[in-house]
């Protein structure tokens, strides 16, 4: 019998498909069953922040950042007003620098712990997601007391943090230390030698140092292909400095190092922490200087010229003097970058995000080539894609 | 820190001197501003030099200036992991000239030129797929640009009769705001009148001096 030449398959992977995370509109090429191409479709959330940015106030702008990764929104709070404080030339107070310190790692157990497990459920374990949403209630519910908001706190201010912990939370954080690391155990005990998680996960999607430098990869992603890279502690900022903690790296960069370092990292943060609760000295949240922070409420009743303050703080805003940065945090995803231009006026002239993930889901075709369909599944959940940070 | 980055600055400048028209430290940020025509070349050097070791293109992005000549800046922003520096390298161009494409040296690079030309229109020559990238299907113009308004030009809805997405123009219920909230008294470049006559006195008593 004569050979038949089959045609090779076009599949749309969503938008509208659970484990896209989010809006990801997926156009695979494949020969059998096996990718030949995959195309990522991006900007179905795309909501134009980088252009709204340029009309708000530097106080105005610090909101949309929350919009971005809204699985861990203080993280990219924190890059952009360590941004505006280089251009200002000021440094925060140190208690308010322990205080986002404090929320960054909380941002950081909030991504990774609904990131491990909306992995697992996309490769068909369900349970640790329902044991990662509780987890994850009780630390949103921490972010509710100290901002007023669970989720988009807008809690990070130029010069500090907005307001002071409410009585009783430090000790409720450090309570929830001492019960989370039950947690990663549970879930460890049913992902880490699951031979279903393991089929999955094992020698899939990996590629070596020096193809994750090229395509750019950063955070947990760079540091599964044995890559030591982490920006807390290379290029420390607030007092990440004074932390002692390890950054895991793994061997392969396959789906399940992607996996075991993030778990790892789960178990480092809580040593930062409990060293941030521990360390926290007392003092103001914010700098005293009030050309950029308000006066309190006290002082505007007596003074005069706190009330003039406040007045121009929030309806002008404050001036930063002209000059660009480019600031970068190690959000949960990798390295959040902040390219901000100022033109001495009082909104940013042009605010250029650069998010982890837009990096991360380039790679996809890289990582998913001659792997089976099934396999694009794994590669997005353990690439931690999530789609507002990447359309913006 | 500082003086490590300025040294490397030096050290770009001569061993790329015509490639290289300035460097300098902001916020003590090592930036270079590079030719066009020479970006392929600076950023092959920085990542190949054993000196820069720059291997993570971390960044493309565009700023616009429309006031300028060459309105458009090219901003590339690349990290050393060996050494624990970044540069800025900077190229100038407007609508119509391309700027050579650097993914045959950082293949992160695809899609951030990609989304510079969607949102500024900034074309690389040699892209392998420039095609746009966050905007919608279909859509005309650069949003980024300083002369695209806010509120865009277009905006979407379901039709029940057609039942379909329409596209129809911008139909604003209240006026686009923009609140001045410059105070006048703090406003960089407006001189009041008679603030000229400062300077002829200064000139005049110079002049009768000498």
């Amino acid at each position: 019998m004569a050979e038949k030449h089959i045609k090779n398959y076009n599949l749309n992977f969503g938008p509208q498909h659970p484990s896209a995370h989010g809006v990801l509109r997926l156009v695979l090429e494949l020969d059998g069953e096996v990718i030949e191409r995959a195309d990522p479709h991006v900007g179905l959330l795309h909501r134009g922040t980088e252009k709204l940015i340029e009309y708000k106030t530097y106080a105005q702008a610090l909101p949309y950042f929350d919009r971005l990764d809204y699985v861990a929104p203080q993280n990219q709070e924190h890059a952009f007003v360590l941004a505006t404080e280089k251009l200002l030339g000021i440094e925060a107070s140190p208690r308010g620098q322990y205080i986002r310190v404090l929320f960054a790692e909380i941002g950081r157990e909030l991504n990774h712990i609904f990131t491990v497990c909306a992995f697992a459920m996309d490769l068909g374990a369900m349970t640790p997601m329902l044991w990662a949403c509780e987890e994850r209630e009780k630390l949103m519910e921490f972010c509710e007391r100290v901002s007023g908001a669970r989720l988009h706190m807008a809690y990070f201010r130029t010069g500090g943090v907005n307001s002071d912990l409410p009585d009783g939370l430090a000790d409720d954080i450090a309570q929830w230390c001492e019960t989370f690391p039950k947690m990663i155990d549970d879930i460890e005990t049913l992902l880490t030698d699951n031979r279903i998680f393991k089929q999955r996960t094992v020698d899939i999607g990996g590629l070596s140092a020096e193809e994750a430098m090229d395509l750019g990869f950063s955070g947990p992603n760079l540091r599964a292909c044995g890559v030591p890279w982490d920006l807390r502690k290379s290029q420390p900022y607030d007092v990440y400095e004074k932390m002692d903690f390890d950054i895991p790296v793994g061997k392969t960069g396959d789906c399940y190092d992607r996996y075991l370092v993030r778990i790892a990292e789960m178990r480092e943060s809580l040593k930062i922490i409990k060293q941030c609760l521990a360390d926290m000295p007392g003092g103001p949240v914010k700098t005293d200087n009030h050309k950029i922070t308000p006066p309190s409420r006290g002082d505007m009743k007596n003074s005069m010229e706190s009330l003039i303050h406040h007045f121009k703080l929030f309806t002008e805003g404050y001036h930063v003097p002209a000059g660009d940065t480019y600031t970068a945090v190690e959000a949960p995803k990798g390295e959040f970058g902040v390219y901000l231009v100022s033109d001495g006026s009082n909104k940013p002239y042009r605010c250029k995000i650069r998010p982890p993930g837009f990096a991360h889901l380039q790679a996809l075709e890289f990582v998913s080539k001659d792997y089976m369909l099934a396999d694009v599944v794994a590669n997005i959940g353990s690439l931690d894609i999530v789609f507002g940070e990447i359309d913006r | 820190m500082d003086l490590a980055l300025k040294d490397l600055g030096e050290f770009i400048a001569t061993s790329l001197p015509n490639e290289v028209t300035a460097t300098g430290l902001v916020h003590g940020e090592l930036c270079i501003n590079v030719r066009r025509d020479a970006i392929v070349k600076v950023v092959t050097f920085l990542r190949d030099d054993v000196n820069c070791q720059f291997k993570v293109l971390l960044d493309v992005c565009g700023v616009d200036y429309p006031d300028r000549e060459e309105r458009f800046d090219v901003v590339y922003n690349l990290l050393s992991m060996t050494h624990n520096q970044r540069v800025r390298v900077k190229v100038r161009t407007d609508e119509k000239k391309p700027v050579p494409s650097v993914v045959s040296v950082f293949n992160s690079a695809n899609w951030w030129e990609r989304e510079t030309w969607d949102l500024l229109g900034i074309f690389f020559s040699d892209h392998p797929d420039l095609r746009r990238i966050l905007t919608d299907y279909g859509f005309e113009g650069h949003p980024l640009r300083k002369d695209f308004p806010l509120s865009g030009y277009v905006e979407v809805r379901y039709d029940d009769e057609k039942k379909r997405v329409v596209y129809e123009p911008v139909k604003m219920a209240q006026d686009f705001r923009s609140f001045d909230f410059m105070s006048p008294w703090e406003a960089v470049d407006a001189p009041l009148p008679g603030d000229e006559k400062a300077e002829q006195a200064e000139d005049s008593a110079s002049q009768e001096e000498s």
